[in-house]
């Protein structure tokens, strides 16, 4: 008899990979006890990215590209090696596509700034979804204001959350500059297809962002096979530390985009009167990068790759779907967002709460929710919601956590009844 | 008591579910105001109508929000009606020191607005509690 052979990547033993991660480990055992369900906003960090850090501060802290000792030439290779491993997980042509920023907020607005200013005129229509978070949004609000471009939106259906496709047919014509469109909606779960939309968008010679806060670490994502002109994330939700991202560019179209911040580490040469630029990416890192960061990034990169993306993925999408029939069982909850597939979160709302009180109640008993308008106001409004409640997983939650969950938003639906 | 009843007593929530005064006032001879708390995005609008000798005479809300934000509110038009401009200001730093302050609230002096002591827990919550007082502040400008 044939041995089958054996998976390239065996589903790992979660209850061991949620044991690497310290803080999850002692809000464990405190009391009441720590249900980290807010994921979406910022992730828990592993203990491979957690000594990533601790070790460059303690072996190789130093600058970067300038200094000409051994210690400095450490931790510049470090670095230039954190970007080539963020440019191999996300697929990147190259690592000189990869721009190190603070985080995807930072990425878009440099897109603005810098593409945006060269490339639009007046007239030129900017093309944007209703499901924006505010960071893709009004960065375009504000080129706007200055060039003259027009704002256009894909019309949101109703409280499912999903993209009116048809109307993409009319918005989406050569009078469109840019398309920018978040991957997966950070408010409502809502997945968008991304890699149609861009092959769209690039036939007709429009340009695409993709806002990947809440794809990157989550999803497998393959920028070749995306096919997007810029992807824009941030570290802190996929395991890595805060303020490190980046802005992942097409081949070439970094080098023909024009500096956004000046200073130091960007230049060639300086005069008094002028300079000259480095090329892409060190172009637009102004000033002395987040060195320790961008190698935490790169520690968080392996770390997910060693679970593999399609585990992660699949581990999300069963908690999800486990979490929102769970919650459909309380009284007076209303899921809000699509009805099938959709990002590793469940936004709600309860009839006989604000969602502020049903997270203040949650939070006293140690479940970490996120209630408002999660930086989509616009959004909420067309809703007609006064904001919701949003739970969001990772795949080191469990389903024991969900349980408990369940029942404190349940004793919350009887306080506030 | 558990923080979360100190929070949420009877009285906040009678006034949240049952909200006084509610609803616009025309203008005139009524005068508006709003308040919007950015990290939620909740919106109060208030009115506020002066009698000859330049007192409230009236005050009335609307608007929608968490019940810490709408019992406030309610609380409010009850607490403030009838006072001076100046009177009103005093109210106004009192009810902002019920919420913030260090020392145990007078319960006899104060009546239901004590209730908001509760809210010293939840410092995030301080806006809310504020929101319909803050746009109350604003129409006391003579």
């Amino acid at each position: 008899m044939a041995i089958p052979p054996a998976a390239p990547f065996p589903e790992p033993n979660w209850d061991a990979v949620r044991s690497s991660f310290p803080l999850l480990v002692s809000g464990a055992a405190e009391s009441p006890e720590l249900l980290y369900f807010d994921s979406a906003a910022s992730s828990q960090k592993p203990e491979p990215v957690l000594s990533a850090l601790d070790n460059f501060y303690r072996h190789d802290n130093a600058n970067v590209h300038r200094g000409l000792y051994a210690l400095s030439a450490r931790a510049t290779d470090a670095f230039e090696n954190a970007r080539a491993t963020v440019a191999s997980f996300f697929g990147a042509a190259s690592p000189r596509d990869v721009v190190f920023t603070s985080g995807t907020t930072a990425a878009i607005n440099l897109v603005a700034h810098s593409w945006g200013r060269a490339n639009l005129k007046p007239g030129d229509r900017i093309l944007l979804t209703e499901l924006e978070h505010h960071s893709n949004l009004v960065p375009w609000q504000l080129l706007a204001a200055q060039t003259g471009a027009q704002l256009v939106f894909v019309p949101v259906l109703g409280p499912c959350g999903t993209l009116d496709e048809s109307a993409l047919d009319d918005l989406l014509t050569p009078g469109v500059k840019l398309f920018a469109f978040t991957h997966i909606s950070n408010s409502l779960g809502t997945i968008n297809p991304a890699a149609a939309w861009c092959a769209r968008a690039r036939s007709l010679g429009i340009t695409t962002l993709v806002d990947g806060a809440q794809s990157a670490g989550h999803i497998p994502v393959n920028l070749s096979s995306l096919g997007c002109d810029f992807y824009a994330f941030s570290g802190h939700k996929m395991c890595g530390p805060t303020a490190i991202g980046a802005l992942i560019a097409r081949p070439g179209l970094l080098d023909a985009m024009p500096p956004f911040l000046g200073g130091g580490e960007m230049i060639e040469s300086v005069s008094f009167l002028q300079s000259s630029w480095r090329e892409a990416p060190w172009r637009f890192e102004a000033g002395t990068p987040p060195i320790a960061q961008a190698i935490g990034l790169a520690a968080a990169c392996r770390y997910l790759d060693s679970i593999g993306l399609d585990h992660i993925a699949a581990r999300d999408a069963a908690l999800t779907a486990a979490l929102k029939s769970s919650l459909a069982s309380i009284p007076g909850l209303r899921i809000v967002g699509p009805p099938h597939e959709r990002g590793s979160l469940v936004s709600f709302v309860m009839d006989q709460a604000h969602p502020h009180d049903l997270v203040t109640f949650a939070g006293e008993k140690g479940l970490c929710l996120r209630g408002g308008h999660h930086c989509t106001q616009p959004l909420m409004r067309k809703l007609g919601l006064p904001g919701t409640v949003r739970a969001s997983l990772y795949f080191y939650n469990s389903f024991d956590e969900i349980n408990a969950a369940t029942r404190i938003l349940a004793d919350a639906g009887r306080y506030f009844a | 008591m558990n923080p979360l009843d100190d929070l949420y007593q009877q009285v906040i929530l009678d006034h949240a579910k049952r909200p006084r005064n509610h609803g616009p006032l025309a203008v005139p001879p009524a005068v508006h105001s709003s308040g919007v708390n950015p990290s939620c995005g909740d919106e109060i609008e208030v009115w506020a109508e002066f009698s000859p000798d330049d007192r409230l005479s009236r005050i009335h809300f609307a608007g929608q929000g968490c019940a810490i934000s709408q019992a406030a509110a309610s609380v409010m038009t009850a607490r403030c009606t009838g006072l001076s401009r100046e009177d009103a200001r005093a109210r106004i730093a009192e009810f902002s020191e019920i919420l913030t302050g260090t020392s145990e609230p007078d319960l006899f002096a104060l009546g239901e607005v004590a209730a908001f002591a509760g809210v010293r827990r939840f410092p995030q919550r301080v806006k809310c509690a504020m929101l319909a007082w803050r746009a109350l502040e604003k129409l006391l400008a003579p």
